[in-house]
């Protein structure tokens, strides 16, 4: 899996962070998304893809390498 | 479809949606609605047609084009046509739109849990001394978010009685008249000139103190204004919504009691079951407004410039298309990709503290009162009419 985020799209709702705190963070100073593991462990995944999956603003992708 | 409907519809029972989602999401996707201005709007049903516009940066719920469509009975046309964010521009809009987002980050509001926490057990502790049968809108749902919005401003909670009229004027479609209104906006105005005044003789650990440091490089006039539209906000975004929802979960849940008794003995359903509960609810209100300030197409249909667009968040939660049986309600739906919060540049920045405040209510519940169930047949639960945020009058409740 590799994930990459659009941080000109997010909009600062958390989802990602509630979702997975481990993979996702928010900047400190306006709350935009920052990517902590673009490739994480495999326990973690289908938490990733359930916050890309309901990102309102569509700013997380998801690549799933084999 | 060209006879023009009358907005917000009318409903049956409390938690059913009224038919005619189904009926324009079949046949009339881009449906022509009159508002209780009289003003006409295109109404939007579908998920993807929802979806697609708000997440489309170009527009905005800033009516205040002159050819806009007032959304309210009265004459200020409400929380939509004040102009709120366009008071504050450029730098100062940005800086403004960075503080909130940072007082809003998951952290921070992960931060706030334990006290939201505590006070819902205060709060059922308190339900519970006075007795069954008990209203658990008024016992709980209301008093839970305005004590996390004074907390968030820095306001006693002493004065939440004060907050709760304020913010039900604020979002009167028909409910109250216009010098209620007036009076209401004036009172609020007042209280928060004052409070903006003790905050800066002795700031705290609070937004207001941080918005008084913020602008503190402008005149004292504009500190004012930023301070009164973000409590507005806050008031509006934050406390009636979540608020509304507390009762609406709870009544969802009891509703059919095979729900509640599936979270009780498995609380790890609580985080999907509250998102369920918000894709599930018939009653958000009256959806969200756009200004369409160029032509734009949507699903195939051309939306004209100068057009308003309301978006109907729940009938979009009810599409089959986007959701298997959405007319059913799976505690354990995932991913719920709902659109009760919005989509897009302008998602609603209080998320995060909605869904801790709802799951929070929900775990203390749970726990707390097990045996929880309704007082009254969920056929006899009545709406909170004439008023944009929508919710149930009261929430009968025994244990």
């Amino acid at each position: 899996m590799n994930i990459t985020v659009d941080a000109g799209k997010c909009c600062g709702a958390g989802q990602c962070v509630l979702l997975a705190p481990d993979v996702f963070d928010q900047n400190e100073d306006d709350g935009i998304v920052v990517l902590l593991d673009a490739t994480p462990p495999e326990a973690l995944r289908a938490a990733v893809r359930e916050a890309a999956d309901v990102c309102p603003a569509a700013a997380i992708t998801v690549e799933e390498r084999p | 479809m060209t006879d023009i409907q009358d907005y917000p519809f009318a409903a049956p029972a409390a938690l059913e949606p009224p038919e005619e989602w189904a009926e324009l999401r079949a046949r009339c996707p881009v449906a022509r609605v009159r508002l209780a201005s009289g003003d006409e709007a295109l109404l939007l049903t579908r998920y993807d047609d929802v979806k697609e516009l708000l997440s489309d940066p170009r527009f905005t719920h800033h009516l205040v084009a002159e050819d806009a469509a007032s959304i309210t009975a009265n004459e200020s046309g409400g929380v939509f046509a004040s102009g709120d964010g366009a008071s504050v521009r450029g730098d100062a809009h940005r800086e403004w739109r960075k503080l909130i987002g940072r007082a809003f980050t998951a952290k921070r509001v992960s931060a706030l849990q334990p006290g939201i926490e505590a006070t819902a057990r205060r709060l059922v502790d308190e339900m519970v001394e006075r007795g069954a049968p008990a209203d658990l809108a008024a016992a709980l749902g209301f008093p839970l978010p305005v004590w996390v919005i004074c907390e968030l401003l820095g306001v006693p909670d002493s004065d939440r009685d004060r907050f709760a009229y304020w913010s039900d004027t604020l979002l009167s479609l028909t409910r109250y008249t216009q010098e209620e209104i007036d009076a209401a906006q004036a009172e609020f105005a007042a209280y928060l000139r004052d409070h903006v005044a003790a905050k800066r003789a002795t700031p705290g650990d609070d937004l207001i103190s941080e918005l008084i440091t913020l602008v503190g490089a402008l005149d004292g006039r504009v500190t004012e204004e930023v301070v009164l539209m973000t409590a507005k906000g806050l008031l509006v975004a934050g406390h009636e919504t979540t608020a509304n929802m507390i009762g609406k979960m709870v009544a969802m849940l009891l509703a059919d009691r095979s729900r509640w008794e599936r979270i009780v003995a498995d609380p790890s359903l609580v985080r999907t079951a509250v998102e369920e509960c918000l894709r599930h609810d018939a009653n958000f209100g009256f959806g969200i407004p756009r200004y369409i300030s160029e032509d734009v197409e949507i699903g195939g249909t051309t939306l004209a410039k100068g057009s308003t667009v309301v978006c109907s968040l729940s009938a979009a939660n009810r599409d089959e298309s986007a959701f298997e049986d959405a007319a059913g309600m799976d505690l354990t739906r995932s991913p719920n990709p709902h659109l009760i919060f919005g989509a897009g540049p302008y998602a609603c920045l209080g998320q995060s503290l909605a869904r801790t405040e709802l799951q929070t209510v929900l775990k203390v519940l749970v726990e707390r009162l097990p045996t929880l169930a309704l007082a009254v047949p969920a056929a006899d639960l009545r709406r909170r009419e004439g008023l944009l945020v929508g919710g149930l009058e009261r929430v009968p409740v025994t244990w």
